[in-house]
């Protein structure tokens, strides 16, 4: 495929242009496949990825280190080539295309700014390298130096400004060219806790604003609930679960998932009826209650259900539809209180209450307590008890 | 981190500072090591004809020196090879700076280091032998006697000089730059012109200087490859030191020990400044 920067800037306008009746996924993975090394020391990063990253979509790989984001990521960028399966950029396959000529950029973890160049001079590195013609690129650099606000700076060299500054900088960097898709590798993680939540707001703010697809690596969860439109949620070189931040921590499909995504309480459960996505589920032997039945799961016998501690409920020993339970322990957390649960039937719980003055639901240990959950909060998930 | 104001007594950390005559030790050993230099930089300014006599100060053994036509071809015989010698020697340590550094892990680099640096380990008299009977045999089977034998020797044993403080320059360099570079529509050639060029011609430019000294007042192999008259200015001095020793010498002298710490100093801010960390 011959490359041009003119095709490079037609195209960056068609996408968000185009009325076509079905969408084109800005990125769509086919059986992608990554494998280090060899023989006995071979690796598999990643294994036979599919999936489909939509337009204008705040996109997030949230995973453990080793999960195979990252190199998700660089095969994005073309920074490695798949062992096997397709990459395909707006329905163009670019397996096997170099970095430079896909449009795309990445922002990368250590900002990987040139230190030999001052911040305006990095910002306008792409645009040089497509043959732009100089007032564009002078008019480009000051838009995205007002972008993010780093005006004052641009004639500083990268090593004169801060950390904070040097994100921005890397981030108007990558978005000067206007690509397609912009990758994000764990671009915060080098920051201290109160600037990475501003620029978790500023990163949703340019990702409105540009209309560029993003696609961001991480493996902080609150990170990713916050910002992303889908998070896909990995683990040993697969996706495991696919949807938003509100379905990934409401349904979790699977153990991994609910665990590494907040807290989860898991429990024994046996069903009793299944119509559609909703199972009727008797927990712990003792009380039934409606549950959320992904895909996949299975629709009869013993399972395992997912509880997340907020909706765990305490009231008296004797009440009926409760499971009997002893406080073993209370833990303090300033904004809550956790309360551990060990159940007649042997299983913990963990109980999870916010703490307020007026009120408190801290109990002795040794207290006999009725457990019960919320309607709407039991999941189902994939794998067999 | 200590703390100094920790209340119970703590042993002092070791340092050899604090060890009995690690001073006069140093002293010592600066001495030996400059008192000499600083004898022939005041002697050249003599006035007298002896070495060790001082009569008075005068520049008469620079002027000595300056209208000696012997000296002048000497210098300019000098400045020629080492200009040759380091850029050749450059030239060929950057690009094995480059493949031993960007060249991704493979077989035999090891190896590859250890005849690099080549030079630095075998003793000069064995190479200055060596150069001096290949070098005959070419110039036997082709009959060319010119100074190209020695900006070839020069140029050889000047690599390794060359290659050190380009390859810490290369090792020091973020190598995602590269990356991103090309992720920033920079074919190869453009990265390396446009990133990596820039950011390794301080190493380049160090790299050059070192040789050019090396090159400079090399005595052993230039004394066995040169054809009569290609005296550089070390091998002229080395022969004027057989019949009467002047303040002419000392005054050759102190000019190349200028030179060499003019370099050296310029070698050494060149290689200070760390690249800074991306």
């Amino acid at each position: 495929m011959e490359f041009l920067p003119a095709r490079v800037d037609t195209n960056r306008i068609q996408p968000a242009s185009r009325k076509t009746p079905v969408p084109v996924a800005a990125i769509e993975t086919r059986q992608i496949s990554k494998t280090f090394g060899s023989g006995d020391r071979e690796v598999r990063a990643l294994d036979h990825v599919s999936l489909e990253i939509r337009e204008n979509e705040f996109f997030t790989l949230l995973g453990p280190s080793g999960c195979g984001k990252t190199t998700l990521l660089r095969l994005i960028a073309g920074f490695e080539a798949p062992t096997s399966g397709q990459l395909l950029l707006y329905g163009d396959d670019i397996s096997n295309e170099p970095p430079y000529r896909r449009s795309v950029n990445t922002v990368f973890q250590s900002y990987a700014l040139f230190p030999h160049l001052t911040v305006a001079q990095n910002i306008a590195f792409g645009l040089e390298m497509l043959g732009k013609p100089k007032a564009e690129i002078s008019r480009t650099v000051d838009e995205m130096l007002a972008m993010v606000r780093m005006e004052a700076m641009a004639h500083r060299k990268t090593s004169e400004i801060s950390g904070g500054q040097q994100q921005r900088v890397a981030l108007a960097r990558a978005l000067a060219p206007h690509p397609k898709v912009l990758l994000l590798d764990e671009p915060l993680s080098a920051l201290d806790l109160k600037l990475r939540k501003e620029m978790q707001r500023e990163l949703k703010r340019l990702q409105i604003e540009t209309g560029i697809t993003f696609v961001f690596v991480t493996h902080d969860q609150e990170e990713a609930l916050t910002m992303s439109d889908r998070i896909a949620v990995m683990s040993a070189g697969k996706p495991l679960q696919i949807g938003t931040p509100r379905e990934i921590y409401d349904r979790p499909a699977n153990r991994f998932v609910a665990s590494f995504i907040g807290e989860s309480n898991f429990l024994s459960a046996t069903i009793t009826a299944a119509t559609g996505d909703v199972a009727r589920v008797r927990i712990g032997g003792g009380i039934d209650m409606e549950a959320a039945l992904p895909a996949e799961a299975p629709r009869s016998g013993k399972v395992t259900v997912a509880i997340r501690p907020e909706q765990v409920r305490l009231v008296e020993a004797d009440a009926a539809d409760a499971l009997p339970a002893t406080v073993t322990d209370t833990v303090y957390f300033g904004t809550d209180t956790h309360t551990h649960l060990l159940l007649d039937s042997g299983e913990t719980v963990v109980a999870r209450f916010q703490s307020t003055l007026a009120h408190s639901e801290e109990r002795a240990n040794g207290t006999r307590v009725g457990v019960q959950f919320w309607e709407g909060s039991v999941q189902v998930l994939r794998e067999t008890a | 981190m200590t703390d100094t104001t920790a209340p119970r007594p703590r042993r002092k950390a070791f340092s050899v500072r604090t060890m009995p005559g690690f001073s006069s030790i140093a002293i010592v050993c600066f001495l030996a090591l400059y008192a000499p230099i600083v004898v022939i930089v005041v002697y050249s300014f003599n006035s007298g004809n002896s070495i060790a006599l001082w009569e008075g100060l005068s520049l008469k053994w620079y002027a000595t020196a300056w209208q000696n036509d012997a000296v002048q071809e000497a210098t300019i015989r000098s400045v020629i090879i080492a200009a040759f010698a380091s850029v050749i020697s450059t030239v060929v340590a950057t690009m094995a700076a480059l493949g031993t550094t960007h060249g991704g892990d493979f077989r035999g680099r090891t190896v590859i280091y250890l005849l690099i640096n080549q030079p630095l380990m075998v003793p000069e008299i064995v190479t200055a032998v060596a150069l001096l009977i290949f070098f005959s045999m070419i110039r036997i089977a082709t009959g060319y006697s010119g100074l190209a034998y020695l900006i070839a020797a020069h140029a050889a044993f000047c690599v390794p000089f060359a290659y050190l403080p380009i390859r810490a320059r290369l090792e020091g360099m973020d190598t995602m730059l590269e990356l991103a570079a090309a992720d920033l529509y920079a074919t190869p050639w453009r990265a390396f012109r446009r990133v990596t060029l820039p950011l390794m011609a301080p190493g380049i430019v160090a790299g050059a200087m070192l040789a050019f000294v090396i090159s400079l007042d090399d005595v052993i192999i230039t004394e066995f490859v040169k054809a009569a008259g290609q005296d550089t200015l070390p091998t002229y001095m080395l022969g004027q030191l057989r019949r009467a020793i002047t303040p002419e010498v000392n005054a050759i002298s102190t000019i190349l020990l200028a030179i060499t710490v003019i370099l050296l100093t310029l070698f050494f801010i060149l290689t200070r400044k760390r690249s800074p960390k991306a």
